[in-house]
């Protein structure tokens, strides 16, 4: 049996009055692909960062090789041979590979005895495990997945003898995620550690040796990744929550509210992320948007909502074009019955520091009923948000409350109100439940479906596969910009999961 | 500006914190009055009672916080949308030129009550289409407006000098200014206020400018809190994004407050040159648009909390003559010291305090500290 | 040849009039490659001049001048990195503070010291430094063109002329060769990125700040202690901001930032030359133009009309761990 390489003992660490991690213990095996799985907010990546020295635990010890180490700080990780690649990779965009490689490591004041040395240490490395990477690249250059190789190299130039990877395919197309994994187990095969962090079960399956599952801030189980199944993994991360089906009718879809045509959308480096899309959305449906985070589906609905410009392609609000390539502006498209619930409710739906009756106006603040001429009709907008708080039972009933001091769930329903309460024909919905406690999930899904029985049409794009095969009328996949296929609601888990991984399209091509 | 602080109650916050920071800033002040071998308890003495020791020091004082009320407001509105407007100095100078223009042109015509409307519209016109186009800088083409703003000073003070020993000096004259108004450019004074408290009076240069700062106060009042472009501001001011999925015109809401901000500090000009001398001087904004930074931090950007702020710097202004006169080494020149001491605890280390402020009160009343939501919950 | 000896009259007063440009310039370039906007470069300038100008009075040694004005300068220096470092307050709002602590303290002081109406006592040449007349200046002299400039434009100068000019391929160095240049480059445009590798941000970043200090001490002393010979109120006159628009001019680079303050010079010692007087071809230019002209050219060049300043990515925001 191999030696523990990393051993925690009794982790715990609070941030204010959250409990990040609840007496966490855990050893991973010297020379094994170990993965932590676990929902959004399950407190993963809080004890990674731990282990690295980048928060300090509350209490508890860490083992390295058999001997307690005192990690405080990412200095005392990489010199116990701890490395990491962090979800938002911590480059300096506008170095070159060489640069960002040897930042840290030098070795001596002068740089460039350290630069010539990282730089045939990189030979060394792209030779052994096939990280292949221009070392005079500039990184804000490179591919995403390429500066991820980056990290990765980074780690291994300081002699890492354990790499913790962050949610390292959330960026990643399932080409790049494959050649990833290829790496990871020539790493393991050098005799590496690798712990791997991820929310999805299908990579834990495919590439780890064993696997720990965190809940709410606890270690809830560790397995043998071949003696255990999806669907245990998925039943301990989830708790005793079964999955969420809302009951829904028939839906009668009726005339066409939405139609998208050639849409092509560029982000603000200028990289096409959305590639020719065409869709329409009837009223009395909705249509889900699924895919892997990254897929243009954030930049697809902000030009659909006037906030980002399209580069080509035309959008028909109830038949009338909008001009998305140009003025189209948010303000025109909500006068044209046009209603979005944001992705980012933190800094763009909601105005975190404003009372919670001005955030109940927002981008309909111009509105004659809210209005007294010039002025605000204060007493006006109270009454509003105090019936749209009594409706959606938002919580604590108080209109005067600065929005900062609500919880996750009553944010969302503050901005849902204001949405859903303009009678909009069409309604763009962005991740509606992320960062939603259980108990306001199920009711903004009721929500969006009485919206759909009211005859509304429906646009809803979340990254959570069960959202969209519990809501969906029709079930649409977005892959690398382009709408790869469309199912109905009785999809499986496993077709939309081969189609968000873009194999279908993938073998087309080939 | 966004804090990664817990909260506080609403009167720590607004209350506590600011006091400590401001008397802080005193008592580094009072070790500078110490450094200079005087007795700083003496000193501030001297400052109450040439403030407000007699009616025409109270005069003087609120003449003083005329000014810095208007360029307090100033600044005040743009930070409310989000932008430093350094360049009060600046604006406040050329609003002396819409001033001047006015009075010039129409004293010996029009009575003052006909001029003083006109002259607030040059004034607040020269004033914010100067900070107009640092804010179409900064709106179109991304130049950061608190260096556009910076230059902006200098230029304003380069056109002026170049006026004023040019086209505006009479041509018998050697002095760098323009020629003295007649009467109907004479703001009337405001001595009989004085005289309802204060006994017999001297003339002070308190004049009816100062009924317009508060008139300013109360409008920037409505303007951020009661009205849609004030929402708009606001909205800019704390979230961009927010703004622009609000369908706000970001690049309108950025030129239209710059040119609010301008305009008040334009209207400062009003006070000195319309009000009490009576021309048009070089320099005649003797950093009043720089002190409005301190007034607006001290104020939290706040009307209610800039009159009493600059009403303090107008009592340092006017207490500090006083002070002079009994310790020469004290000059006009302390206050400058001050002003800086208050910006840099009032608002560069407005922070510093807050850790400590927040155990003591948790340790008090732990149902005071109302804690803000998990953040970490998702994004 | 007039029109020669005008030239290099008017080059020489060119490089005397740069150098306290390049000296803040240089020490805004440190602090604001780190991620620190310093506005307070005029404050510490001041601040330093006075300093420089009250030791060496007193004292009587240029020396210990520069070494109390390093020191004042250092000071305001850390002052600023406290405010905007440790306790991540706003950069902008830290450095007008300064600017007002500086220049208000100076005189003050200068006043209650020396009561010579905030000027400091005239400084005697031995407690000044003085030109240096390079070998061979003497000889070259009348050799036309090339013995001029090299007599009166290159030698001639103070000690503290030629550091100035040598601190820029030095901060060159420093910043492109070296890992403290790398780490100061990195912690300004991604400070997670410096702090993920284990290098302090905080120190990194003070350390900045100290450089800044420390040149911010030595572009004073210049002023006060050898191009002048003593502290007058207010000497600095807005310098430390030409110096910044020069920075932004050079976008951020250490050659651009001295040609920057050359072109920022010589639009200084023209006007000063040309005052009022009559300029073949362009006629005759109010001094008040030329005096603007720096402030207006940076205005340009921040709309973008000519290139692009992009500063430092990370600059003017406190470092905050992600949560």
């Amino acid at each position: 049996m191999a030696s523990v390489a990393i051993g925690l003992r009794g982790i715990n660490k609070s941030f204010g009055a959250v409990r990040a991690n609840r007496d966490i213990n855990l050893e991973i095996p010297q020379g094994t692909i170990h993965g932590i799985i676990g929902e959004n907010g399950a407190g993963k990546s809080t004890l990674m960062s731990i282990l690295y020295g980048f928060y300090q635990a509350d209490s508890g010890e860490i083992f390295v090789d058999g001997h307690k180490a005192s990690i405080d700080s990412p200095n005392d990780a990489i010199a116990a041979g701890i490395g990491m690649v962090h979800q938002h990779f911590m480059l300096v965009e506008n170095f070159t590979v060489l640069e960002n490689v040897v930042l840290g490591a030098e070795g001596s004041p002068l740089l460039n005895a350290g630069l010539a040395r990282a730089r045939s240490e990189l030979q060394r490395l792209e030779e052994e495990y096939g990280l292949e990477v221009d070392p005079d690249a500039v990184v804000e250059n490179l591919a995403v997945g390429l500066q991820q190789r980056v990290e990765i190299l980074k780690a291994l130039f300081r002699g890492a003898d354990t790499l913790i990877l962050d949610e390292p395919t959330g960026v990643l197309t399932p080409a790049e995620a494959d050649h990833l994994f290829r790496i990871l187990r020539k790493l393991q095969e050098e005799g590496k550690t690798i712990v791997l962090i991820t929310h999805k079960l299908r990579e834990i399956m495919a590439v780890t040796d064993n696997v720990s599952v965190m809940r709410q801030g606890e270690m809830v189980a560790t397995r043998k990744t071949a003696e255990t199944t999806v669907e245990e993994l998925a039943e301990l991360m989830v708790g005793r929550r079964v999955l969420l089906r809302v009951k829904k009718g028939e839906a009668k879809p009726a005339e066409f509210r939405l139609s998208v045509k050639g849409l092509t959308v560029k982000d603000s480096r200028g990289v096409p992320m959305v590639k020719d899309v065409s869709f329409d959305v009837r009223g009395g449906e909705i249509v889900g948007i699924a895919g892997v985070a990254g897929n243009g589906q954030s930049e697809l609905i902000e030009a659909i909502a006037g906030t980002r410009s399209a580069e080509t392609g035309e959008v028909l609000l109830a038949g009338k074009p909008v001009d998305v390539t140009g003025s189209a502006d948010p303000a025109e498209l909500r006068q044209r019955g046009l209603a979005h619930v944001p992705e980012d409710r933190h800094n763009v739906g909601l105005v975190l520091p404003f009372e919670e009756n001005e955030n109940s106006i927002l981008g309909y603040h111009a509105q004659a009923k809210y209005l007294n001429g010039p002025f605000l009709n204060i007493e006006a907008i109270r009454d509003d948000a105090r019936q749209k708080i009594e409706k959606y039972d938002i919580r604590p009933a108080d209109c005067r409350l600065k929005t900062a001091n609500f919880s996750g769930g009553n944010q969302q329903k503050i901005v849902l109100a204001r949405e859903m309460e303009q009678d909009p024909d069409v309604l763009i919905v962005g991740q509606p439940t992320r960062g939603v406690d259980v108990g306001a999930i199920e009711f903004i899904h009721k929500r969006l479906i009485d919206m759909r029985d009211q005859g509304k049409a429906v646009l809803l794009v979340s990254v959570e596969l069960d959202e969209i095969r519990s809501l969906s009328d029709r079930i649409l996949v977005m892959f690398d910009g382009r709408i790869v296929g469309e199912r109905g609601p009785d999809a499986t888990e496993g077709e939309l999961g081969l189609l968000m991984a873009g194999i279908e399209a993938k073998e087309a091509a080939e | 500006m966004s804090t990664p602080y817990a909260k506080l109650p609403g009167w720590a916050d607004y209350g506590l914190i600011p006091f400590i920071n401001l008397v802080v800033a005193f008592l580094v002040a009072g070790l500078v009055v110490l450094l200079v071998g005087e007795s700083p308890i003496q000193a501030a003495g001297l400052l109450l009672k040439g403030a407000f020791g007699s009616a025409a020091g109270i005069g003087y004082t609120l003449y003083y916080a005329t000014s810095f009320i208007f360029t307090g407001l100033a600044v005040a509105v743009a930070f409310h949308c989000g932008l430093f407007n350094i360049g009060g100095e600046g604006q406040a100078y050329v609003g002396g030129l819409g001033v001047a223009l006015v009075c010039l042109t129409f004293d010996g015509i029009f009575p003052w009550w006909i001029n003083f409307p006109l002259a607030i519209l040059g004034a607040a016109a020269i004033g914010g289409i100067w900070a107009m186009i640092p804010g179409w800088l900064q709106a179109k083409r991304g130049s950061h407006i608190v260096i556009t703003t910076i230059m902006f000073n200098f230029i304003a003070a380069s056109l002026m000098v170049y006026l004023l020993v040019g086209a505006l000096k009479p041509a018998n004259s050697m002095a760098p200014q323009t020629r003295t108004f007649a009467e109907g450019a004479h703001l009337p004074k405001l001595d009989w206020l004085l005289e309802m408290f204060g006994a017999s009076i001297r003339s002070t240069p308190l004049n009816l400018s100062f009924v317009l700062a508060l008139v300013m106060a109360v409008a920037v009042w409505a303007l951020i809190w009661r009205t849609r472009l004030g929402y708009e501001i606001r909205t800019r001011g704390f979230s961009p994004k927010a703004a622009r999925y609000a369908g706000i015109n970001e690049a309108r809401i950025v030129v239209v407050t710059m040119m609010i901000s301008g305009a008040l500090a334009g209207m400062m000009a009003l006070n000195p040159v319309m009000g009490d001398q009576h021309r048009l001087q070089l320099d005649f904004v003797t950093g009043a648009g720089f002190v409005g930074i301190a007034v607006a931090l001290m104020g939290r950007s706040h009307p209610a909390g800039i009159v009493p702020a600059a009403v303090l710097f107008g009592m340092l202004y006017q207490g500090g003559a006083e002070i002079s006169f009994v310790m020469p080494d004290i000059s006009r020149d302390m206050i400058v010291i001050i002003q800086g001491l208050v910006i840099l605890f009032a608002g560069a280390l407005e922070h510093m305090f807050r850790p400590a402020v927040q155990t003591i009160i948790a340790s008090l009343r732990p149902s005071a500290m109302r804690l803000g939501p998990a953040k970490g919950e998702g994004v | 040849m007039d029109f020669i000896n005008l030239i290099v009259q008017l080059l020489d007063a060119t490089v005397r009039v740069s150098v306290p440009l390049l000296l803040a310039c240089l020490a805004g370039l440190y602090s604001e490659r780190s991620g620190i906007f310093d506005i307070g470069l005029e404050g510490k300038m001041l601040a330093g001049a006075f300093a420089g100008a009250a030791t060496a009075a007193v004292y009587g040694s240029a020396w210990l001048g520069a070494l109390a004005a390093m020191a004042i300068a250092v000071f305001l220096a850390l002052v600023h990195g406290f405010a905007s470092i440790t306790h991540r307050g706003n950069q902008i709002v830290s450095g007008v503070a300064i600017n007002f602590i500086a220049a208000g303290s100076t005189v003050i002081l200068g006043q209650a010291w020396f009561r010579q109406g905030g000027r400091t006592p005239s400084l005697s040449a031995d407690a000044r430094f003085n030109p240096i007349t390079l070998p061979g200046a003497e000889a070259l002299r009348d050799v036309p063109v090339i013995g001029q400039i090299y007599s009166d434009i290159i030698s001639g100068h103070s000690l503290l002329v030629y550091l100035a000019f040598l601190m820029v391929p030095f901060t060159w160095w420093v910043l492109f060769r070296t890992r403290f240049g790398l780490r100061l480059r990195a912690v300004g445009e991604n400070p997670a990125a410096v702090d993920t590798a284990g290098i302090s941000v905080t120190w990194l970043r003070y350390r900045a700040v100290i450089c800044t200090g420390v040149l911010t001490g030595l572009a004073g002393t210049y002023m006060a202690v050898s191009q002048n010979a003593g502290f007058v109120k207010d000497m600095t006159a807005g310098k430390g901001f030409i110096a910044l628009a020069a920075l932004i001019f050079a976008k951020w680079r250490p050659v651009p930032a001295m040609f920057a303050c050359l072109l920022f010079g010589f639009l200084d010692a023209f006007a000063i030359r040309f005052q009022g007087i009559a300029v073949p071809l362009i006629g005759k230019v109010p001094v008040q133009l030329m005096q603007a002209l720096p402030y207006i050219l940076t205005v340009v060049l921040l709309a973008g009309f000519i290139g692009r300043a992009i500063p430092p990515k990370a600059g003017g925001a406190a470092y905050v761990k992600e949560r």
